[in-house]
């Protein structure tokens, strides 16, 4: 864009001539974002967000402050001032049953060996709990047995109180990367490459004190375990530094399913940019997933991936979706897709169904994919993907946002007000419908209108 | 701005030929008469032919015992302005209407002379010898040393063109009353501290006479006292005598705050308005303190002297000059005030009254009026401060506090009123005594008046009036409208009348005799004679009611008179019988100084020859300060020669078109070097010590500046239109280039374009050189951006280049333009690169006709309540969609991308409507994902 600017410009061809840079990307007649709005308040990376409720979210990052904002003005609402270091894990905590008023908390975990308990609502630390050997890396809220659950160098479960109730022994001193819950009283933590499930034991009549044990170890993967989530009843996804996805079993814990070559570029079908592009291996490691009924859709490197968990196999893609690692991704109710990544950039991908099918005749493979895309971001070129029995799909991107100058590190979607970003810029951006916020602005004149008595009504 | 009132300049023109068709002509009652001196080749601006003076001026003149009338200053202070004009003529004629009744002296029934404090009177006249009119403002000031204490002196508005001192004369008096009660206020502290001075030489000069008595009575043992004794204590009870009428005045002329108080507290803006100064700048609210403190603690450094029995004859002294009379800071205050009256009521009426209209209209249009007005901001401050605050300056506070918010004071000039007055008789004045009935009004609250009402008053009181040529005509006086509520039911009467005007219990019936002189009109003199004063004298406010009740006052003299021993008494309290009292010639002076004021120059005693006259060379010398500005305009080095002297301005178009700025003209002509430009602002940058002043008037250059370039803009550039539908759209625009200089300029010109988010900033920010980042977009509308040929450079235009998408670039090197595209019918109208517009300040005012029209057309949109919300339940947000649509298509008269200039427009107007405080509101940045395109010259 703006080539005439930075030199080498084109020469000119007429007045009115059409600008080169007119792109795709500038006509974007699906993107509903149109407003934006820039919070400032934070002075250094923010890396987690947050919903607290419908038009409420806390933003952390690196400075150590958490701040509460309002999704729908964009007001500041509290600025929560506790840790000393970067804060390292953020998540909303059940409101204790003790506490008469259910206020919002939330639990912080900071690089100073710090857990804070705050309370939303008024801002007030309610609990801080300091006696870590190591950061803690993940929080982990299992309502179910009334219990939480922190992962650093070794695991340790607390109640609600924040009395610890009991912790593992010395793990990885790289520290557990991942944790998530899974059925019959057990967790998963992702240690380097291993995984490992841990059953906690509830107080029965003969002991009165918790206990963790570990139950097995799962060696299937090559690498760094960077990813996983719970996907539905019956499955967990785990993603490695080296592109291997993996498919488990919750209940067994047996790999179901294994996607493990993202990164193999069909040498035949590529284009130059794709020998280029496709040459570090941060470009197939698997930063995040999510989920729906059908799908998982996977950050993989700079491109997004839709495994179908009925298929198993992956129905569309974007190898390049992004200039850069894409580091969060989203599942909108109306199949739309969103990504962000290093590159500063967020994008709305819609999940098309493909009406024609490709002429030449896919090779077969379980875990193979095929496919091509077009490196130019602003093409959104589909998938030609061909299965004889399933229907092909493509990921059509259908806007984006710029805003931030640096790497988007993660966004929060409200139903009513928008997409939040958060970035390393410092910046938090509030991206809005414009049109509705049009109407909602008028709607809000007229009440004031009405509010003055320079309304009359006909009613 | 609604209108402009340049266009009144084209009355008749050579017709164009290559007019495509003829218009059918306009009917009669529309088209401007031609002026009837056509013929003489006269330009029909030029009023002023008639006078002997090029423009307006304002004069301060004295009425002096010594001399009689004489001119002290003239502001400006430049013998151009004036010419031949006679001032020493002109000074007699104003000072000899002056109709206060200014003296001090013994009333009847009591023993001590009085101090008044006068009214300041306010009247009209006009000279059809000289051709010139004059609003002319009398005020009296207080001096021990003069004859009746007072010296009266006047400030005069003189203009050549009678209609407008008419129509400006509530505002002329407004503005006068502020730089009259500045010179007032500081001579009460002045004279407060003569006082003080003259008390402890008289107070030594007992002491001493009281010794020598002594002495003699004890050497006296033949029991009875030698004719020397006698004499020595004659003297001594003269000086007794005249201490207590010193700390009689004394006591009064400090009474004098206290009494304003008590009549300025039933308005309850008070306590704010106390606020509201503080505020201020400091120097100003320095003097307040010291004004304050001076004013009542005597000075310790003052060694007393002997004062002579005999003191010597006054006219023996020199008079104190106005400076002396008034305290310097004061004085300077007040010639501040001054010229920002004669910068106020520059140029002509049609001008004034427009711009006043001006400002009217764009008050009631509060709610639209921040997007493109930048004054506005003023307007209302002032227009609050009018509501709240009190018609008077606090006590004890100079009248520098009052410069900019005290209220105009509600001129009634009725429309019968002035007939009874207009019968030629001698110079008379009937004094109506405090049992004048007047109408007690109960107006607490200070009403708004609209001034086009009273403009029409005044109006009306001037049809018919003029026309009597020669002799004196009292048109109108103020008291005469005061006295109005008791006579009869008259159209007047149905203006709210301010409590002042009601307060004022004294009525005079005043008429002079055959003379040119002709008074057109008076007007109320101070704005306020509190309740509790009771008027003794016409226009005089007495002062023995309020320390009639004052335990130690002249009351505690009285009783310590009976102790018969003439030597023994303490307090010196001499019963000698006022007949006696010959102490000093200043003092008691019951009889002469009550006609002084009022007679004729020719009556002024002729011992006055000879006497040491004040010259006014002096006040003219420290003037010049103030009137730098106007001198630098002149030499101008882009004017023609021709115009330096002041016959050539009449014939001289421009400058008479629009005379309020001189520096106009001369701006337009050398606008296109910026070099010269600039050194003509700064030279001719407002020296005028006012500030508020100063501010009005440089935004009026800026806009003709900006005028002027954004139509050089518009030439020169074919794409200047989607440029200019980006900033009416809210689309940001960077403007690229590598001199600041050129970028500046640009965007100054561009500015005016840009709607505002709040009333208090533009968002535009002139010049920067670090790269640009999302959180500008949102802060800024219009941006100047370096280009740097260096790896920084590189990083900003990247930047740029990254948020393409929410700006418009426009390249000044290599004259090229991305942005989207316009085919809308609203800029070209706007910017037509054809438009027969020379001129910046016309093209401003062009600029601003069309986006009223626009504001008015976003406003209708925003406030249709139809049009954003659903009608009833069931209708979908499609239909009112459709609905907005065909409403801005079809009622509005929108096209194309004029739509979304309107929609952008109305979402300032909700943001603004809705957000609590100003302030408050964030600013979101709004967007369409529109292609843009390049356009290169």
């Amino acid at each position: 864009m703006l080539r005439w600017l930075i030199g080498g410009g084109r020469e000119p061809q007429g007045l009115a001539e059409k600008s080169p840079l007119q792109t795709i990307g500038e006509e974007q007649t699906q993107n509903p974002y149109t407003e934006l709005l820039v919070l400032k308040a934070h002075h250094d990376i923010v890396r987690f967000l947050v919903q607290l409720d419908e038009c409420r979210f806390a933003s952390a990052g690196d400075d150590g402050i958490i701040v509460v904002w309002n999704a729908q003005t964009g007001e500041k609402l509290l600025e929560l001032n506790g840790h000393t270091q970067k804060i390292t894990a953020l998540i909303t905590f059940p409101s204790l049953e003790a506490c008469e008023e259910k206020n919002q908390l939330i639990l912080t975990a900071s690089a100073d060996r710090t857990v804070i308990l705050w309370d939303c609502d008024t801002g007030r630390q309610v609990r801080k709990v300091s006696s870590f050997q190591s950061t803690v890396k993940c929080l982990i809220v299992l309502q179910r047995l009334d219990i939480w659950l922190s992962g650093g160098n070794d695991l340790c479960v607390w109640n609600q109180k924040l009395d610890l109730l009991c912790k593992t022994s010395h793990l990885s001193d790289t520290g557990i990367s991942a944790l998530i819950e899974i059925p019959k009283n057990c967790v998963v933590a992702a240690v380097g490459k291993e995984l490992i499930i841990f059953r906690l034991v509830a107080p029965t009549e003969e002991s009165v004190d918790w206990d963790i044990l570990e139950i097995k170890r799962l060696l299937d993967h090559q690498d760094n375990i960077l990813s996983m989530v719970n996907v539905n009843d019956v499955s967990f996804v785990t993603g490695s530094h080296v592109g291997e996805m993996i498919i488990w079993d919750i209940l067994d814990w047996t790999v179901q399913a294994c996607e493990c070559n993202f990164w193999d570029p069909s040498p035949q079908l590529d284009t130059q940019q794709e020998i280029k592009l496709c040459q570090k291996p941060n470009d197939i490691s698997i930063h995040h997933f999510t989920w729906d009924e059908e799908n998982v859709f996977a950050a993989v490197g700079r491109g997004l991936y839709v495994y179908n968990l009925q298929t198993k196999r992956v129905i569309a893609c974007q190898k390049s979706a992004h200039d850069s690692n894409v580091l969060h991704t989203a599942k909108l109710p109306n199949r739309q897709l969103v990504s962000c990544s290093e590159d500063g950039s967020v994008r709305i991908w819609e999940l098309r169904e493909k009406q024609q099918l490709a002429a030449e005749p896919v090779p077969t493979g379980f875990f193979n994919m095929w496919g091509f895309g077009r490196v130019n971001k602003q093409a959104s070129q589909p998938v030609k993907k061909q299965q004889e029995n399933a229907p092909s799909c493509s990921l059509e991107l259908i806007g984006d946002l710029i805003g931030h100058s640096s790497s988007v590190e993660m966004f929060l979607y409200f139903e009513d007000h928008g997409l939040v970003t958060c970035s390393a810029d410092h910046l938090i951006i509030l991206w809005k419908n414009g049109e509705r916020e049009s109407g909602l602005r008028s709607l809000k004149l007229f009440q004031k209108l009405e509010e003055n008595g320079d309304l009359y009504l006909d009613i | 701005m609604i209108s402009a009132p340049d266009v009144v300049a084209f009355t008749k023109e050579e017709e164009y030929e290559e007019e495509p068709y003829n218009e059918p002509p306009l009917p009669e009652e529309y088209s401007v008469p031609l002026f009837p001196f056509a013929s003489q080749g006269a330009n029909p601006w030029s009023k002023l032919s008639g006078a002997k003076f090029s423009r307006d001026f304002i004069l301060i003149s004295e009425f002096s015992e010594q001399v009689g009338p004489q001119p002290l200053l003239t502001i400006p202070n430049d013998t151009k302005v004036f010419g031949t004009f006679d001032l020493n003529y002109f000074s007699l004629r104003i000072m000899s209407v002056d109709y206060q009744a200014s003296f001090v002296g013994h009333p009847p029934g009591s023993a001590y002379p009085k101090l008044n404090f006068v009214e300041d009177s306010k009247v009209v006249l006009g000279d059809s010898k000289e051709g010139a009119f004059a609003y002319v403002h009398h005020l009296t000031l207080y001096d021990l040393e003069a004859r009746g204490f007072v010296r009266p002196f006047c400030m005069a508005y003189i203009s050549a063109d009678q209609h407008k001192i008419m129509q400006q004369f509530q505002e002329l008096s407004t503005e006068f009353s502020k730089a009259s009660e500045c010179l007032k206020t500081g001579n009460r502290k002045a004279f407060a501290g003569e006082l003080e001075k003259k008390l402890k030489d008289l107070d030594y000069t007992r002491t001493v006479l009281h010794t020598e008595t002594e002495i003699q009575k004890k050497a006296n043992d033949k029991g009875f006292y030698s004719s020397q004794a006698i004499e020595k204590a004659n003297e001594l009870a003269s000086v007794e005598k005249s201490i207590i009428e010193h700390q009689d005045l004394l006591k009064q002329i400090r009474s004098y705050p206290h009494r304003k108080l008590k009549g300025s507290a039933p308005y309850p803006g008070e306590s704010e308005h106390t606020q509201d100064q503080a505020s201020q700048a400091a120097t100003t609210s320095n003097l307040d303190e010291s004004a304050d403190t001076d004013l009542y603690t005597c000075r310790p450094a003052y060694t007393p002297k002997l004062i002579k029995a005999k003191s010597t004859k006054c006219f023996d002294k020199k008079l104190k000059t106005l400076e002396e009379l008034c305290d310097t800071e004061y004085f300077t205050q007040t010639l501040a005030q001054l010229s920002h009256i004669e910068h106020m009521f520059r140029g002509d009426l049609c001008y004034l009254l427009t711009s006043q209209i001006d400002r009217a209209l764009l008050k009631q249009q509060h709610i639209t009026n921040f997007l493109f007005e930048d004054f506005v901001e003023v307007d209302d401050r002032v227009a609050e401060k009018l509501e709240s605050a009190p018609p008077r300056p606090g006590p004890g506070r100079p009248p520098s506090r009052s410069l900019e918010e005290c209220p105009i004071p509600q001129v009634l000039i009725s429309v019968g009123s002035y007939k009874s007055s207009v019968e030629s008789v001698p110079i008379k004045m009937e004094q109506e005594l405090g049992d004048e009935e007047y109408k007690e009004v109960e107006v607490t609250k200070m009403s708004s008046l609209d001034p086009q009402e009273n403009l029409d008053y005044l109006d009306m009181d001037m049809k018919g009036s003029i026309s009597s040529g020669e002799s004196i005509e009292v048109l109108g006086t103020e008291k005469s409208a005061a006295v109005l509520p008791k006579s009869d039911s008259q159209a007047s009467l149905t203006v709210p009348l301010s409590p002042q005007v009601v307060r004022s219990k004294a009525v005079s019936h005043r008429t002079i005799s055959e003379d040119s002189i002709e008074v057109l009109s008076t007007c109320p003199s101070e704005a306020l004679i509190p309740d509790d004063f009771k008027a003794s004298y016409p226009s005089a406010i007495n002062e023995e009611e309020s320390y009639a009740n004052d335990s130690d006052g002249a009351i505690h003299f009285r009783a310590s008179v009976s102790p018969p021993e003439l030597g023994e008494a303490e307090e010196g309290s001499l019963e000698t019988p006022p007949s006696q009292i010959d102490t000093s010639c200043c003092i008691g002076k019951e009889s002469d100084s009550l006609q002084v004021p009022l007679s004729p120059p020719a009556h002024t005693p002729l011992e006055q020859d000879g006497v040491v006259s004040i010259p006014p060379q002096r006040y003219r010398q420290k003037d010049q300060g103030f009137h730098v500005d106007f001198a630098v305009e002149n030499a101008s080095p882009s004017r023609d020669d021709s115009s330096e002297g002041f016959p050539a301005d009449e014939l001289d178009p421009d400058r008479l078109l629009a005379s309020r700025d001189v520096s106009k003209t001369s701006l337009d002509a050398c606008s296109d070097t910026a070099s010269n430009m600039s050194s003509v602002t700064s030279t001719s940058s407002d020296r005028t010590p006012a500030s508020a002043h100063s501010s009005g008037s440089s935004s009026e250059r800026h806009k003709k500046r900006a005028g002027q370039n954004a139509l050089k803009f518009i030439r020169q550039y074919p794409f200047a239109h989607p440029a200019i539908y980006s900033l009416l759209s809210g689309r940001t625009l960077v403007v690229l280039g590598e001199d600041e200089a050129i970028v500046r300029k640009l965007v100054t010109a561009l500015s005016i374009f840009v709607p505002n988010h709040s009333r208090y900033a533009k968002p535009v920010k002139h010049w920067v050189s670090s790269p640009l980042h999302i959180t500008d977009f949102q802060k800024w509308k219009l941006i100047g951006l370096q280009r740097v040929a260096s790896p920084a450079g590189t990083t900003s235009l990247h930047a740029l280049s990254r948020y393409s998408r929410y700006t418009s670039v426009l390249d000044l090197d290599n004259k090229a333009l991305r942005c989207p595209l316009y085919r809308g019918a609203l800029v070209p109208r706007l910017a037509d690169h054809r438009t027969q517009i020379k001129r910046g300040s016309t093209y401003y005012l062009h600029v601003q006709t069309v986006l009223t029209e626009l504001c008015s057309k976003a406003f209708l949109y925003t406030f249709c309540h139809h049009l954003h919300l659903p009608a009833h339940d069931q209708e979908t947000l499609d239909v009112v969609a459709s609905r907005q649509a065909s409403f801005l298509k079809l009622t509005l008269g929108l096209v194309n991308e004029d739509v979304k200039v309107v929609q952008h427009l109305a979402e300032l107007l909700k943001l603004r409507y809705t957000q609590e405080a100003p302030g408050t509101g964030r600013p979101m940045l709004r967007f369409d994902y529109v292609p843009s395109f390049l356009y290169k010259i």
